[in-house]
């Protein structure tokens, strides 16, 4: 069931990393294709679609903090610098 | 004494009704986060910055690591089942499913001492450039990760085939299922950032 | 059921209370409180004792006594020992001991991880002051910058002690912060839902947060350092394509939650003080939660402000400096509603209280100087000059270690079942109000008049000879109050007046029970209906006393301590820069784990 999907979606990720043409979009497709995978994870096997929302409370506080942490860093260092 | 002591109106209480130990170890899994961001965030910040080769063209085998990455994934399905066997009691699957998630762990952790190894012969160590730094830090952090993982799993399995591993004591298996899972979810960031996005 | 029958079950060692080997092994939240408490206030006088010998040296131009290797240890270990090893700690300690009591729990979620905790802590930071021995402790800067951290500008082992230290205590943190917040979410009372929680619990809460996020970004940059120092990685070593300022952003993603580590705490202990002592309920209860909360979450988006001077760009400048100067608008709140709480109440002018109301006032000055910091035009001005010390500084001593202070005269009846002198008290309380202000207000001028930080002697001709000679005679002046606590803590563990169960008429449940409270804190579990439980006549909180029913506590163990030297025994031994020994650390620390997991706790 959730591992079919999963399987597809690593499968399209592969294949799109791949294709010359979608080159300039390559990193959009691939972060949501992976962000689609970790939901699926998440939210199925680590059971947090079904289960308390404290749990989520307490895992996606620190994880959005986390998400800041990449982001700025890539912006800091990759963009910024450059504007 | 005995447990009919647990009569007292304040045995196992919880504000929430959620289970402590799972609570914690969400806790944890959140704190996890953050190191494997750091980690990944330097990555990103040392792509392309290397003085020096080898580069990761020159050494990155994506059909390769695909196939391990599909096999940490599918552990990952042998988790979900493990867990549902323990949870109805059934031994034979418990044991049966414990084992082939701690197996595709290690098949994976095979595949990543072969890749280091493969590495390291075409010239890249901790030492050479960023990219072998911020590269063999990051998936060796994982890698450990993983190792610890296969360990618990295994500790797991002797418990259950002492029949010590029964639906009560499924709560362990979860939390283990859920630091797998987690391991897995990093394993998911690092292959599109690192691997596929060269 | 005649309450003479019940009992309390304690491990294999029940009734084995007292003796060294019952304090190794405890997994009591009190026990362990105490334990923080006393080794971080021995390290609070070995900081103190360094900041004196800062002073001696500043106190006129051109000084030698000490020389500049020296002073660079002193000043660094003065910083680094008051921040991780008094500031984080003690506030650990008043969480372990009163958070349990103030929710009606039994101890915390996880009691042998606590222990844990405070065992890595005690080996971690005595690890770090090894370094004395060898004339080699820190001499980096508290803040320990790259590269004069790398290999090629510290080649002696001081940056290893440093980084190897905080690694080792950083462990102890996140365990600490996985406990508390699971403890404060799980084990609340029945009918205490998280509104009506006290709000040192609640800034306990959110500080949790923050350690369990701040603290492993610091351990990837410690990492980081380590393995370019241990194992030739090339992370800070800008030859290779590494970049010196990664630290500073790691390093400073952490230090900016770590100040809000630092002062939450603080701000829980005046939120809970001041009730007590205006006989009124905390004024605007909601918005001191919220505003808690949301400097929290802003502490998170202020980091580079430490950065101002390394040259990121008008755009990276600005949001930094916008983030920064937003945070002042929810600490502002909390300030106005202590005000608040304050005007119209009957005030009683305790110890505690007035430790509270100098707090308020010096943290508020320390704000402003902060409010002058983020704004980046005038911080080129005054980065790097005693502008900025001074400013943290007020906010340390000011905020924090006034609201410490006023914990500790609040809370000591309830730990030791005595009271402190009150006339000893006001003497601390003077000599720390004259001293602190001595000390550090003539440092904003001795900054903007361009004193710089981190040196350690200064031109005669600078004319900064007779700010300086100020400044240390204040020093000398707050340490001397220091004394006095000390002496009135001494003096009163043997004749200080009995307390009581609530010798202030608190509010809090912690006030419910004896002083101090029986292993198994309540004799039941009260029931709570308001947030002030013990004034509102409605909660059940008739708790003091023998236990009701048969209660199980956590059985004593010695893995935490064990597992603890083994976590120390790995990370140290990466300083043999070979990859074996600390994988063998690491195998006993596994060992130690499987023991611990196998070994049966009493279930909570």
């Amino acid at each position: 069931m959730v591992a079919v999907v999963l399987t597809i979606i690593t499968a399209a990720e592969v294949a799109v990393a791949y294709v010359p043409a979608l080159r300039p979009v390559l990193a959009y497709i691939l972060i949501t294709l992976s962000a689609a995978k970790f939901s699926l994870v998440v939210m199925y096997y680590m059971h947090l679609k079904f289960d308390s929302r404290i749990f989520s409370g307490v895992f996606l506080a620190p994880f959005s903090l986390a998400l800041v942490v990449v982001v700025a860093m890539v912006l800091l260092f990759k963009l910024i610098p450059f504007i | 004494m005995s447990h009919a002591a647990a009569a007292s109106s304040d045995h196992h209480y919880t504000s929430t009704g959620l289970n402590t130990f799972k609570l914690g170890f969400w806790t944890l899994i959140g704190s996890e986060s953050l190191f494997f961001a750091s980690l990944i965030a330097t990555y990103m910040v040392y792509k392309g910055e290397s003085v020096r080769g080898p580069f990761p063209s020159d050494v990155f085998n994506i059909p390769l690591t695909s196939v391990s990455t599909f096999v940490l994934l599918m552990s990952s399905l042998m988790m979900v089942l493990a867990l549902a066997a323990v949870q109805r009691g059934d031994r034979k699957g418990s044991l049966l499913w414990l084992f082939m998630t701690a197996l595709f762990g290690s098949i994976f952790l095979g595949f990543q001492a072969y890749e280091f190894t493969h590495f390291y012969h075409a010239g890249l160590t901790l030492g050479t450039n960023v990219f072998g730094s911020s590269f063999f830090i990051l998936t060796g952090f994982h890698g450990a990760h993983v190792l610890i993982g296969v360990i618990w799993l295994l500790t797991l399995w002797v418990q259950a085939l002492r029949g010590r591993l029964g639906p009560k004591d499924a709560i362990t298996v979860e939390v283990a299922g859920l630091y797998w899972h987690f391991v897995d979810i990093v394993w998911i960031a690092i292959f599109t950032l690192v691997y596929l996005l060269e | 059921m005649a309450t003479a029958e019940a009992t309390i079950q304690s491990g294999t060692t029940a009734g084995r209370k007292t003796g060294l080997w019952s304090w190794i092994t405890t997994v009591d939240h009190k026990r362990i409180g105490i334990m923080y408490a006393v080794t971080a206030l021995v390290w609070f006088l070995v900081g103190g004792l360094e900041a004196l010998l800062i002073r001696i040296q500043l106190a006129k131009p051109e000084n030698d006594f000490l020389s500049a290797d020296v002073y660079n240890q002193i000043f660094t270990m003065h910083g680094t020992t008051m921040i991780f090893l008094v500031g984080m700690p003690i506030a650990v300690a008043l969480f372990n001991y009163i958070v349990p009591l103030q929710i009606g729990a039994r101890d915390v979620a996880f009691p042998r991880l606590n222990a844990l905790s405070y065992w890595i802590y005690l080996f971690g930071g005595i690890f770090m002051n090894v370094g004395f021995l060898f004339n080699a402790a820190p001499n980096m800067g508290w803040f320990g910058y790259t590269p004069l951290t790398t290999k090629m500008y510290t080649p002696g082992l001081n940056a290893d002690f440093w980084s190897v230290g905080l690694q080792i205590l950083g462990i102890a943190s996140i365990m600490g912060g996985v406990n508390f917040i699971t403890t404060i979410i799980n084990l609340r009372a029945p009918g205490m839902t998280l509104m009506r929680m006290p709000l040192f619990t609640w800034m306990a809460l959110v500080q949790s947060f923050l350690v369990i996020t701040a603290l492993p970004v610091f351990a990837v940059a410690l990492f980081f350092l380590s393995f370019d120092r241990f194992y030739g990685t090339n992370f800070y070593n800008t030859m290779a394509g590494g970049e010196a300022l990664l630290w500073q952003h790691l390093f400073w993603i952490f230090g900016h939650p770590e100040v809000y580590i630092l002062i939450l705490p603080a701000f829980g202990i005046i939120s809970d003080v001041l009730p007590a002592f205006t006989r009124k309920p905390l004024f605007g209860y909601n918005m001191v939660v919220y505003s808690g909360v949301l400097i929290g979450f802003i502490g998170w988006g202020v980091w580079a402000h430490h950065m101002f001077a390394v040259g990121m760009g008008p755009i990276a400048d600005a949001f930094f400096s916008i983030a920064t100067l937003i945070i002042a608008i929810p600490t502002g709140v909390k300030i106005f509603n202590w005000l608040a709480t304050m005007w119209g109440g009957t005030i009683r002018f305790n110890t505690p209280m007035l430790f509270c109301i100098a707090m308020v006032a010096m943290f508020t000055i320390g704000g402003i100087s902060g409010v002058h910091l983020g704004s980046p035009p005038a911080d080129l001005h005054e980065t790097d000059t005693y502008y900025v010390v001074a400013h943290f500084h007020y906010v340390l001593f000011g905020g924090l270690i006034m609201g410490l202070f006023a914990g500790f005269y609040y809370w000591f009846p309830k730990v030791t079942g005595r009271m402190l002198d009150e006339k000893l008290g006001k003497w601390n309380f003077w000599l720390f109000v004259i001293g602190a202000n001595m000390t550090f207000f003539p440092m904003h001028f001795a900054g903007l008049l361009g004193m710089p930080r981190r040196i350690f002697t200064y031109a005669e001709e600078l004319n900064l000879g007779t700010i300086n000679h100020i400044i240390s005679i204040g020093g000398f002046i707050t340490a001397l109050g220091v004394l006095a606590f000390a002496w009135n803590v001494i003096r009163s563990l043997k004749k200080g007046q009995i307390a009581g169960n609530n010798p202030w008429d608190a509010h809090t449940l912690e006030w419910a029970t004896t002083s101090p409270p029986p292993e198994y804190n309540f004799s039941e579990l009260p029931e709570i209906r308001t947030r002030e439980p013990l004034w509102d006549g409605v909660s059940s909180v008739d708790v003091a006393g023998p236990p009701k029913a048969p209660i199980h506590m956590p059985s004593p163990s010695y893995w935490p301590i064990l597992t603890a030297a083994a976590i120390n025994l790995t990370l140290i031994l990466m300083m043999t820069e070979l990859w074996w020994p600390p994988v063998l650390g690491a195998a006993l620390v596994l060992l130690c784990v499987i023991n611990w997991a196998y070994e049966p706790a009493s279930e909570h």
